[in-house]
This record gives structure tokens, sequence and C-alpha cells, in this order.
């Protein structure tokens, strides 16, 4: 109905794992002590990046969805 | 609990997202089909999704937690037996009634398959089931969001009392369900299940592979605790080998076949998703769509309460420890289990034991002492937002189906007949006020069961229990008659309280635990009491259908095409592609849940 889904799915996790991912990368990286020394917000930002562009090009491809 | 600028703003844009959702969806309400069953054009993937997130409220992810904690991953058996096979039955089997019948709701396919009190009795313990779920759902969260002090930090700057956090994460939540259904009705909250899905599985995910890394996979916990912890069946001989209490029997009829069935196939809740489907083909796919991840998400919820209890208490670090500053708390961490802390009396400061001497443990903190413990600030963030998204979907599950079940049911059944469209679509939308206000009293009414797990599975015992008797006579068997049907109903019901008043757990002391009539029999566990109370309603009920049924004046067959197995067209999908075909899905769901099985034996 009207709206795909996807693309707003796509989009919110486009945009939190770009802050993740950025925070990660710039942040203070002494706190990944409890995540046992993985850099854990740039790790799984990159991956939520990744599945938001995915959803964004499923959901622009078959707008009827 | 330290929150930076990037965890707010996740949360923050979570809400801006469901919100928008809402906003984005008013202009298509334009007729009460378009608001309470999203204009049955839902495609089958999305409905899937939304089916098992409706269900993945609080009562799942904390409270499954805290049983993979307390039993270990014999709580699989609540996925594995206590939901898929159900799943499939209800795809493969009930949905040519339920959607092809274009009934609107389930208490309404039992006006057309049987008749008025039938319906009336469904609809209205239906109304009222909803609510209360919905309230335990918020009352969980309010109390978990003070918990784990989320608000205490921005409380504190504003000058507000701290007091006032129970209520304001009540009403915060409380408002914005309400705001995104009344703005999209079903399809609102179909589309914001879907989003909630996905967040919910971003935010845990990271947080089972930190937690698996840690104490060395699978292998890691079963060294670490005893065989009981990771075995599903391997115990299940009698209630003394198992943590469950229960014995495979009561295991397989009570959570597999009554209680199970009687959730999946007939609740409306979970059944209103499949219902707003685009197709016969779609409404049969979404369990079997919806049972794919449905079976992998005890690796997402059971394995965090696991993995929480097999934590070797050097790695517990104070940082991870709820409120150090609080009296007693150290204590509790000392009496705990890896990250699970003791219970503490409120009234002593001391730390709760039970009569051999032994702590009580407070398992349900499992998943937010996880996320204390593994998660740093930003990724807390999303943590603590998919935890709000569990809530929320939960909630808002049952108020769209307390909104249709209310209008359509009670309302234009026995308020007022003949409407407008337009009068029922605005009835709806206050509804929504009306049902949300109504779960927020009953919000605060939930405090009594520590577990609350056990506390809905007592509910669904006497409610549900007898239900599936009633839909598989009724869809099965075109003899069964309306009298038979409200009678056996009836009857099941009281079954399951004279039952539960009549028996009781180990342990347990008279009253709401049970045996409040008197003692005639005591269960090994508080679960394999719910079981069996579950087993006695549903016999009860199919006995007593099929008795009234007999010596009542049946419906001529004409009247019952559409409605009845033996009357009605099997759809066909010949023309479908493989992977669309549901019994193909439904097999190769069959055959993966076994696999599950067989591995964690």
């Amino acid at each position: 109905m009207g709206i795909d889904i996807r693309l707003p799915i796509g989009l919110m996790f486009t945009i939190i794992g770009l802050l993740l991912a950025g925070y990660g990368l710039l942040g203070d990286a002494s706190i990944y002590q409890r995540s046992l020394g993985i850099n854990v917000n740039l790790v799984w930002g990159g991956v939520l990046t990744l599945f938001g562009i995915v959803m964004l090009l499923m959901g622009r491809k078959r707008p009827a969805g | 609990m330290n929150l930076t600028f990037i965890d707010w703003s996740i949360m923050l844009l979570y809400f801006v997202f469901v919100l928008g959702i809402g906003f984005a969806l008013k202009r298509f309400m334009k007729t009460s089909n378009d608001f309470f069953l999203a204009g049955r054009s839902i495609p089958a993937w999305v409905c899937g999704l939304a089916f098992i997130s409706a269900n993945l409220g609080a009562q799942e992810v904390i409270g499954m937690a805290a049983s993979g904690a307390k039993y270990g991953i014999a709580t699989s058996h609540f996925y594995w037996v206590g939901a898929i096979p159900a799943m499939i039955f209800v795809g493969l089997f009930m949905m040519p009634f339920y959607y092809g019948s274009r009934a609107r709701s389930v208490p309404e396919y039992l006006r057309l398959r049987f008749d008025e009190k039938t319906r009336g009795f469904n609809a209205i313990s239906f109304a009222l089931m909803t609510v209360f779920s919905s309230g335990i759902s918020m009352y969980a969260m309010a109390r978990l969001l003070g918990t784990l002090h989320v608000f205490d930090a921005p409380f504190q700057q504003l000058g507000l009392p701290a007091s006032w956090i129970f209520h304001v994460s009540i009403l915060t939540a409380a408002i914005i369900v309400l705001l995104y259904i009344f703005l999209g009705g079903l399809t609102s909250a179909i589309y914001n299940e879907v989003l909630q899905f996905f967040l919910i599985v971003a935010g845990f995910l990271p947080l089972v592979w930190l937690g698996l890394r840690n104490v060395g996979g699978w292998e890691g916990i079963k060294q670490k605790l005893p065989a009981a912890y990771t075995h599903s069946w391997a115990g299940m001989g009698s209630p003394e080998t198992n943590l469950l209490g229960v014995e495979w029997f009561g295991l397989v009829m009570g959570l597999g076949f009554v209680l199970s069935f009687g959730y999946w196939c007939t609740d409306f809740l979970v059944v209103q998703r499949a219902m707003a489907a685009d197709s016969m083909s779609s409404a049969r796919r979404t369990p079997q769509i919806a049972a794919l991840p449905k079976m992998f998400i005890p690796f997402l919820v059971i394995l965090p309460g696991l993995i929480a209890v097999a934590l070797p208490r050097t790695d517990v670090t104070p940082a991870a420890v709820i409120d150090t500053a609080q009296p007693g708390v150290a204590a509790a961490m000392q009496a705990g289990q890896g990250l699970i802390p003791a219970k503490i009396d409120p009234s002593t400061g001391q730390v709760k034991v039970d009569k051999d001497g032994r702590p009580e443990l407070d398992y349900d903190l499992a998943i937010p002492q996880m996320l204390l413990h593994y998660f740093p600030t930003g990724i807390l963030g999303l943590g603590l937002t998919a935890l709000l998204a569990s809530f929320m979907s939960g909630m808002a599950g049952n108020v769209t189906a307390f909104n249709t079940v209310w209008t359509y049911d009670i309302y234009q059944s026995y308020i007022k007949k003949g409407a407008s469209d337009a009068h029922y679509l605005l009835v709806g939308r206050l509804t929504t006020i009306f049902g949300v206000a109504a779960s927020v009293l009953a919000a605060y009414l939930a405090t009594k069961f520590n577990n609350i797990m056990d506390m809905l599975q007592l509910v669904f015992a006497f409610v549900n229990a007898p239900l599936f008797a009633t839909f598989l006579l009724g869809m099965f068997w075109k003899r069964t008659t309306g009298h038979g049907a409200f009678t056996g109903l009836l009857s099941g019901t009281l079954a399951a309280a004279m039952h539960h008043g009549l028996t009781i757990s180990k342990g347990a002391l008279p009253g709401i635990k049970g045996g409040w009539i008197s003692i005639l029999h005591t269960y090994p566990s508080e679960m394999a009491q719910n079981f069996w109370t579950a087993i006695y309603a549903w016999v009860t009920c199919f006995l007593i259908t099929i008795l009234i049924s007999v010596v009542t004046k049946p419906r001529p067959d004409r009247e019952l095409v559409g409605l009845v197995y033996s009357l009605t067209e099997k759809p066909q999908e010949g023309h479908l592609p493989w992977h669309k075909k549901p019994a193909v899905l439904a097999i190769v769901v069959a055959v993966l849940t076994v696999l599950l099985n067989i591995i964690f034996w």
C-alpha cells in the first residue's frame, strides 16, 4: 500500500550505519575494552550501512513491492 | 548507564522513522478496509515478518533470555515445538477459511461458521486479553528503563523527579504507538513491525556475536554449564531430569499442541497479519515465511541468557553491574551466577533465598546485563533502541487487533449496526485512543508475577486452550453446531479454571499459583501445571462440543461453503513457481526444524 517499506528501512539503516561507523572511526578507541577489543561500532556500522543500501536498491527496483 | 549523544541520536532516529511511516500512510486511509485490514494489499514477505514481529514483544525478548538463563537451550521448545508446527498448520490448512471466507477478524469467522454468542464470547475475551498484554508490555518496558537508569541523566538535567521516569516511559511509548496506528492503521503497524524486526536483529546479533566469542562459542558454553543446559530433548524422559520440570508428553501435548495451536492458529493478533496479505497464496505463505526466521530467533534471544549464566565470574567487570551505587547490589552480584544478579528483598535489602537457602536469581536481567556488559556507547544506543522496538511492536500488535475486534465484532454488532463506513473508520481511530488508554491502565495493574512468561501462559491456558478444539472441529467437521461450539468453549475455559484451582506446583503457595479450591495433585513445576491445565481444557472442549453438536440441529451444507474443509474448493496453486507454493515452503520449514531439534538434542 502506497509506499515500499524497503525504502524507509533502507534509509534508516543507512543513516544508523553511517553514524555508528563514523563514531567508531573518529571516536575514542579506549571504549572498546568491554567489546573484547573489537571496534564494534565501526564493524557493525559498516554491516548496517551495507544492509541499508541493499534495501534501498531493492526498494527502488521494484516499486510495487 | 552513560549514554552519549550518539546513543540518543539513534533512538531519536528510530522515533522519527516510526512516526514518519504513520504520517506517510495517513493519506491512504480512506475506508475502514484500509484502516483495519490494510486494504488486503500487503506482500507476503512483509506480512510474514510482521507475523513474527508482532509476537516478538517484551515477553519474548526479555522472557526468553530469562528462560534461557534459567532452563538453558530447552527453552527452544517454545519455538521448535511450541510455534513452528502450528505456524505450518495455520498457513496450509486454516488460512483458506480465514482469508477465503472474507471474514474481517477471527471472531467474525466464528460468527459466520457458528453463531452470535460464540463470536461474542471470543470477541470480548480476546479484547480483554489484548489490552492486558499490551499493558504488561508497557509495564515491563517502564520497569526496565528504570532498572537500566536510561533516563536518569536527562531527568536530572531537566530538574524532574526520578519517580516520574516510570510514568513518562509509559506515556511516551503509549503516545508513539497511538500516533502511528491512529494515522496509518494496520498498514502502519505492519510496516513498523517489519522495521522493528530488522532493528531487533540488528541490535541483538552483535550481542550474541561478542558473547559467543567471549565464552568460546557453543563448545565453550557446553564446557562451562551442566549438560542439562545444553540439551533440549535428552532429559525430557522425566520431569526430574530436565530443568523445565516437565515430561515429554506434557510438553508435546500441552505446549506443542494445545497452547501453541491455540495461539498461532486462533489468536487474531497474529492471524490478522496474514489476513492483510494481497492474495490467498500470500496469506497461506505468510506463516511459512514467518517460520523461517522464527526458528532462528532462539539464537538471538535464548543464547544471550545462556551466555549470561555461563560467563565466568572473573570476566564480570564491575562496569557491567547495574546501579553499583545502590545498597545490596554488590551482595546480589556476589550471590548471582555469571552476569545474573540475585534478587534483593526491597524491605530488608538482603538477598532473597528460596526454601533450600539458595539465592533466587533475577533472570529477567539477563538481556539488560548483557547489553551493559558488552556494548560501548554507540552500539549501546542501538541495543536499547532494539529493546524499545520490541516493546512497541508487541504493544502495537495488540492495539491493532483490539481495534478491529472492538469496532467490527463489538461496536458494529452490538452497539451500532448499519452505520456508514466513514463512521466505522472514525470509531476505529477513536478506539485506538481508548485501547491505548486501557493498556496504560493495565500497565499499572500488572505487577503480580515476576516471570512474565509464566503469567502469559496462565492467561492463554484459560482463554486460548479450549479455542483450538472449537476451530479444529468447526473447520474440519461440518456437523459441529453453534450450540456445541459455545458450550464447548465455556466448559473448556471452566475446566481450565477448575484444574488450576485443584492442582499446584511443587513449592508454590495456594492462591494465584493454583490450588485455590483444594489440592488434588502436585505438579513438579509450574510449567507442567500450566501445560496440563491446557490439555484438560482442550479435551473438555473437544468432547463437549462433539456431544452437544450431535444432539443439536446442524446447519445446512450450502450455508457452510467456504467455511468448512469438506465443502470448500481447494486453493489452486499449480501455476505458482515452486518457491511460492505454501506446501513446498512448509516442507522446507519442517525439515529445518527437525534438523535443529536433532543438532541440539
